[in-house]
C-alpha cells in the first residue's frame, strides 16, 4: 500500500471555497478515514435545528427571511404530497416525488439570480417553485397533457429532461453561449447521484473545465438511483470526482437549507465572475420512491428511512425558528392554512385541466409545418371527424 | 459575376465563410476544425479569421459536442457542428434524436434548435472501418430533423448557407469521395430552394433517383446507357427528408419506370421509402416495380472489397435493364 500523498495544490487559484475543502487523498467511502455514514459536509444548521458555525461559510438572514425559507419548504412539500395523492387517485399517470430533498432545492433555487439559467432533471419542483412556475404546469406534465407548460426562456428554467444527465451538457453549452454574448449570469445544472455515471455528465465536466464555463453542477446525492444505492455508482465520494476534471468539488448537507443556500450562492458568484465551474454534492435522501411506479420496500430498509427522518430538512428549520423565537404558533398555523389552500387549488386545477387537442400533435415538429406533414395532419383531422359522424348516426 | 472553378470542399469552405460573415451568431464546432482546419480542410482558415470563440476546437466527445450545441442553440446561437466521419456520429445519436430533434416540439416552439450537423459520408476512399458509412436513414426516420445531401460544388456552396439560415435542425451530409471534384461556381447566382429535388439529366425510358455521392455514378450510368439507346432521366434528390416528391412523380409518370441508387444498404434505406411513395402515387402509371440498388446488408467491408460492395455504374445499368425487361 502506498502512502497517502501530501495535499497538492489543485491549481484552483484563488480557491473560493477555503482550504478545508480541497479534495485530497483517495480514501474510498466506507473506510475508517471516510466512514460512509459520517461524510464530511458543510453544515450551518444541525438536524436538531441548532445554528452552527463553519470556517468558510456564513449566512446572515433576518427572521423574515428565515420565515420565508420555511414557507417555501413547507409549501413545496405540500405540493409534492398533494401530487402524490392525485397520482394514487388516478389523476396523474405518474409523479416523481422530491420528499426529503426540499432544502437542497429551495436552497439552490433561492441562490439563483434573474440572469441565471437553471437546468433541472424531472424532480426539481422545488427549484421550479423558486422560479415562479405554477405547480399546475408541472402537474400537467405528469398528467400527460404536455411536456411542460412553462416557458423556459421567460422563466429561466429549462423544461424537464427525462434522459438522465443530458441536461448537464445543455447547461454547459448555454454557459458557453453566455461567455460569448456578454451574459451576466451563470447556469445551474441539476442531476442526481446515478447521473454521475452517465457519459454525458462526464463529458459535461470535460467541456466545462476546458472552456472554463460559468456553470455550477448541483448534484443531489439522494443515495439511490431507483433501486441502486450510491455504492453502485462510485467508489469515492462524489464531490471528489470534479478534481479529476480540474475544478473544485464541495459537499454540503443537502437537508440544511442555510448551508445549501450559502454554498450555491458562492459557487454561482464564482461562475459569474469568471472563475469557472464548481461541483456541489448536496448530500440528502430520497424519502419517497423514485416515482409512484416504484416500490422502495423491495430494496431498502424502513430503519434507514427512520434514521433519515431525524434529519428532516423542513422540521429542522422549524425547530430552529421555534427555539430561537423567530416564529410563533400563529406563523406556523398561517403556513398550514396556506398549504391547505394551495393543495385545494392544485386539486381543483388538476381535475379541471383540459385534455390537449389531438391535432396539436402536429404543431411545432418544425418551425413551419412541412407540406407532407400538413397533408398527414389533414388526413388525421378527416379521419377523426369520421368518428363524430358515425357517433351522430348511432 | 464572381465565377471560379472550385472543389466541393472549397465550395463548402466558402459557404461557411459567407454564413459566418452574414450572422455573428453562427459558430463552428468540432474536432480539429480550428487550428487544423478540419481533417478534410473544409474549415481551413476560418479560425484565423473569425477567432477561437466562433471556430471551436472541441474535446474528443461527440455527445458532448452535440449536447453543448443544444445549449448554445437555446441561447440563440446557430451552431454548425462537424462530425469528423459518418461512423463517429453514433455517440451523439442520443443527443440528436432525443434532444435536437425534439426540443422545439417539447417547448411548443419556444426553444430554437437551429443546429446544422455536417457529416462527411459514404465510401470509396479506401478507409478503415467506420469511415465510409451512410447513416442518413437513421436521421430521416426521426421526426423533427431535416436531412439534406449535396452532390456537387455549386449545391454545396448554397445549401450549406441555406441550412445554416434555416430555423430547423438539419443533418447535412457531404459526399466525401467527391470533396475534390470541381465545378464552376458563380457566387452571385440565385440558388434554388434547399429542400428541392432537381432533374440533372433529361430522359424518357427510366427515372434514376440518387443523392450525394451516387449522383455522379447515376450520371455516368445514364451516359453509358445512352450508347445502348436507353434514355435515362436522372434526378438529384438533394433533400432526403423532407423528400421533394413533385419532380420525382412527374418524372415517373412520364417514364413509367424507376430505379433508386444509394450507398446505404437497400434494406430499409431511402429507396424503400421512395418505392412505397412512388408506388402509392403512380401505381397505374408504372410499367415495372420500383427497383433499388444499394449496399448489401452486411457491415461495410474492408476497403479492398468496397468496390464490390458499393453500387457502381454496372450495377445501376443492370437494374435499368431489369426494369426495362418488365
Amino acid at each position: 500500500m502506498s502512502e497517502v500523498a501530501e495535499p497538492v495544490d489543485q491549481g484552483f487559484e484563488p480557491n473560493p471555497f477555503g482550504p478545508h475543502h480541497d479534495p485530497i487523498g483517495s480514501d474510498p467511502i466506507g473506510t475508517d478515514e471516510n466512514p460512509i455514514d459520517q461524510p464530511e459536509l458543510i453544515q450551518l444548521l444541525t438536524p436538531e435545528g441548532e445554528r452552527v458555525q463553519h470556517p468558510d461559510y456564513s449566512i446572515d438572514l433576518s427572521a423574515e427571511e428565515l420565515q420565508a425559507l420555511y414557507r417555501h419548504l413547507a409549501l413545496v412539500r405540500r405540493v409534492d404530497v398533494e401530487a402524490t395523492a392525485l397520482q394514487r387517485q388516478g389523476e396523474l399517470g405518474i409523479w416523481a416525488s422530491l420528499l426529503g430533498q426540499e432544502a437542497a432545492q429551495i436552497g439552490a433555487g433561492r441562490a439563483l439570480q434573474p440572469d441565471d439559467m437553471a437546468f433541472p432533471t424531472y424532480r426539481e419542483h422545488g427549484v421550479a417553485w423558486c422560479r415562479g412556475i405554477d405547480p399546475l404546469s408541472i402537474i400537467g406534465l405528469f398528467r400527460g397533457c404536455d411536456s411542460g407548460a412553462w416557458d423556459p426562456v421567460e422563466t429561466k428554467f429549462n423544461l424537464y429532461t427525462i434522459v438522465i444527465g443530458a441536461q448537464t451538457l445543455h447547461a454547459v453549452g448555454y454557459a458557453m453561449g453566455m461567455q460569448r454574448d456578454g451574459g451576466q449570469g451563470a447556469c445551474l445544472a441539476f442531476f442526481g447521484d446515478g447521473a454521475t455515471s452517465q457519459g454525458d455528465v462526464n463529458e459535461a465536466f470535460v467541456f466545462a473545465a476546458v472552456f472554463d464555463a460559468p456553470v455550477v453542477f448541483f448534484c443531489q446525492n439522494n443515495q439511490y438511483a431507483i433501486s441502486e444505492p450510491i455504492e453502485k455508482q462510485t467508489r469515492i465520494p462524489l464531490y471528489r470526482r470534479s478534481s479529476g476534471f480540474g475544478f473544485p468539488g464541495i459537499r454540503v448537507d443537502g437537508n440544511d437549507v442555510l448551508a445549501v443556500l450559502a454554498v450555491t450562492r458562492r459557487a454561482l458568484e464564482a461562475a459569474r465572475s469568471g472563475q469557472g465551474p464548481t461541483f456541489i454534492e448536496a448530500y440528502t435522501y430520497r424519502m419517497g420512491a423514485h416515482t409512484t411506479s416504484d416500490d422502495p420496500s423491495r430494496y431498502r430498509l424502513a430503519s434507514e428511512m427512520e434514521a433519515w427522518k431525524l434529519k428532516d430538512p423542513v422540521e429542522r428549520l422549524k425547530a430552529y425558528l421555534v427555539r430561537s423565537g423567530q416564529a410563533d404558533a400563529d406563523f406556523f398555523e398561517a403556513i398550514g392554512a396556506e398549504a391547505d389552500e394551495l393543495a385545494a387549488r392544485l386539486r381543483k386545477g388538476t381535475l379541471e385541466m383540459p385534455d390537449p387537442d389531438p391535432v396539436s400533435m402536429f404543431d411545432n415538429t418544425y418551425a413551419e409545418i412541412t407540406q407532407e406533414l400538413a397533408e398527414q395532419r389533414d388526413t388525421f383531422v378527416a379521419y377523426q371527424a369520421g368518428f363524430t359522424e358515425e357517433a351522430s348516426h348511432a | 459575376m464572381s465565377t471560379s472553378s472550385v472543389t466541393l470542399g472549397k465550395a463548402l469552405n466558402m459557404g461557411l465563410r459567407r454564413a459566418m460573415e452574414d450572422d455573428p451568431k453562427v459558430l463552428l464546432m468540432g474536432e480539429d476544425i480550428g487550428k487544423l482546419g478540419g481533417v478534410f480542410r473544409i474549415t481551413d482558415g476560418l479560425q484565423k479569421d473569425f477567432g477561437e470563440d466562433r471556430v471551436i476546437d472541441t474535446p474528443l466527445a461527440e455527445s458532448g459536442i452535440l449536447g453543448t450545441a443544444v445549449g448554445l442553440a437555446m441561447r440563440g446561437f446557430r451552431p454548425v457542428v462537424e462530425i469528423q466521419f459518418d461512423g463517429f456520429v453514433y455517440p451523439a445519436y442520443d443527443q440528436i434524436v432525443c434532444q435536437v430533434a425534439k426540443l422545439h416540439a417539447r417547448s411548443r416552439g419556444r426553444l430554437p434548435m437551429s443546429i446544422v450537423i455536417r457529416i462527411p459520408f459514404g465510401g470509396g476512399i479506401g478507409a478503415v472501418e467506420h469511415h465510409s458509412e451512410s447513416p442518413e436513414a437513421y436521421f430521416a426516420h426521426t421526426a423533427g430533423l431535416k436531412v439534406v445531401a449535396c452532390s456537387n460544388p455549386v449545391d454545396a456552396y448554397w445549401m450549406i448557407q441555406q441550412a445554416i439560415a434555416a430555423p430547423d435542425p438539419i443533418v447535412f451530409f457531404e459526399p466525401k469521395r467527391r470533396y475534390w471534384e470541381k465545378a464552376e461556381l458563380d457566387t452571385e447566382a440565385t440558388p434554388e430552394p434547399l429542400f428541392a429535388s432537381r432533374r440533372v439529366r433529361e430522359g424518357s425510358d427510366v427515372t434514376l433517383l440518387a443523392y450525394g455521392p451516387m449522383v455522379k455514378t447515376a450520371l455516368q450510368a445514364a451516359s453509358a446507357a445512352e450508347e445502348e439507346r436507353i434514355s435515362v432521366e436522372v434526378l438529384d434528390l438533394r433533400s432526403v427528408s423532407p423528400l421533394d416528391m413533385g419532380p420525382v412523380l412527374d418524372s415517373v409518370r412520364r417514364t413509367g419506370r424507376c430505379v433508386v441508387v444509394h450507398e446505404a444498404p437497400a434494406n430499409l434505406g431511402l429507396g424503400a421509402e421512395l418505392s412505397a411513395r412512388i408506388t402509392e402515387a403512380c401505381f397505374y402509371e408504372l410499367e415495372a416495380p420500383v427497383l433499388r440498388v444499394g449496399g448489401y446488408d452486411t457491415p461495410y467491408p474492408p476497403s479492398k472489397l468496397e468496390e464490390d460492395y458499393l453500387p457502381d455504374l454496372d450495377r445501376v445499368l443492370e437494374a435499368v435493364d431489369r426494369s426495362l425487361a418488365y
